[in-house]
């Protein structure tokens, strides 16, 4: 019954305490609604004004992030409908004492390659080593066309302090779903 | 030559390069998807300002946030502010950042170490 889908999705949204969360293609009118709408959210929020900002930050670098990597997956293979591909999802949670940015979207299978392995650079090191090598890749690096500076990853993992929690989901032989779940605290 | 001052937006900062005072101001917030083509004309003014620079010349960076696309063309504006320091300009840096705000301090000396112009990070009540 569809009215008990919808209860059971309101009931899910209320237990994560998701504050905001959109699937669909994302543009740059949707980021700048969903920054506006998060930092009026967050006014009323008695966190302190750097978890703020982490939060901020992070969610600018995310957002950018899907919006770059759906651009990039233009040309598709047949196995998708072209919104499919274009298609992302995200959500904004506060649990306890922090937040949980959560991120969903198809990647191809060479691509996840290389962004697993950078992801476990990533992961592998400390607060300092993550300071150099943001350092080295901003001093060292090009823009591509995009405007990337290949430097979202290091620059999530740096002021969210933690982790970088990942998953590729095998969809078929040509394509996966990234999942990413950062915290920051 | 023309002084370059351009509003903020919502993602974009504000900004006053004066040449008449060597007084150059980025503030606000930098964080368009793809920020090469806002950054072009403050580097075209750079180049046309370093031709005949006043003796000072500060460059006060008040920025809240910015993303990193962003943060490679603020490297290449500073690069381009390296390049004309010398003797017809000292370039002096002024980053700025918001009390307790430690990743805008770190911001600032990631580009101090990279960047040999130099650097005073200061810390503010507000921006």
């Amino acid at each position: 019954m569809i009215k008990n889908d919808i209860y059971e999705l309101y009931q899910t949204m209320e237990r994560e305490n998701i504050l905001l969360s959109f699937k669909g293609v994302v543009t740059s009118d949707l980021l700048s609604s969903v920054l506006s709408i998060m930092e009026s959210k967050m006014d009323y929020m008695d966190e302190s004004p750097k978890l703020k900002k982490k939060v901020f930050n992070v969610l600018v670098e995310c957002l950018q992030n899907l919006y770059h990597h759906i651009d990039s997956n233009e040309e598709q293979d047949r196995n998708f409908t072209k919104i499919e591909v274009k298609s992302a999802l995200f959500m904004i949670a506060k649990k306890d004492d922090h937040f949980v940015i959560r991120t969903g979207n198809y990647i191809d299978n060479e691509s996840a390659i290389d962004l697993e392995k950078r992801l476990d650079t990533i992961n592998g090191m400390d607060k300092d080593e993550l300071k150099k090598y943001y350092q080295d890749v901003l001093s060292n690096g090009t823009l591509s066309d995009k405007g990337t500076a290949g430097l979202g990853m290091i620059d999530i993992a740096r002021k969210s302090g933690n982790k970088l929690e990942y998953q590729f989901l095998p969809i078929n032989d040509t394509n996966s779903f990234f999942c990413l779940n950062i915290k920051i605290d | 030559m023309e002084n370059l001052h351009l509003e903020g937006s919502a993602k974009t900062p504000s900004i006053h390069f004066d040449a008449a005072t060597g007084k150059l101001e980025l503030k606000g917030r930098s964080i368009p998807e793809n920020s090469v083509e806002f950054y072009k004309p403050l580097n075209d003014w750079i180049d046309a300002y370093g031709k005949d620079p006043i003796a000072e010349t500060s460059v006060d960076v008040k920025l809240e946030y910015f993303n990193t696309s962003s943060s490679k063309c603020i490297l290449d504006l500073f690069k381009k502010l390296e390049a004309i320091s010398g003797s017809k300009t000292k370039v002096v840096v002024n980053w700025f950042f918001e009390e307790d705000d430690e990743d805008m301090e770190e911001a600032g000396q990631d580009y101090q170490a990279i960047i040999s112009l130099p650097f005073n990070i200061i810390e503010v009540e507000e921006i």
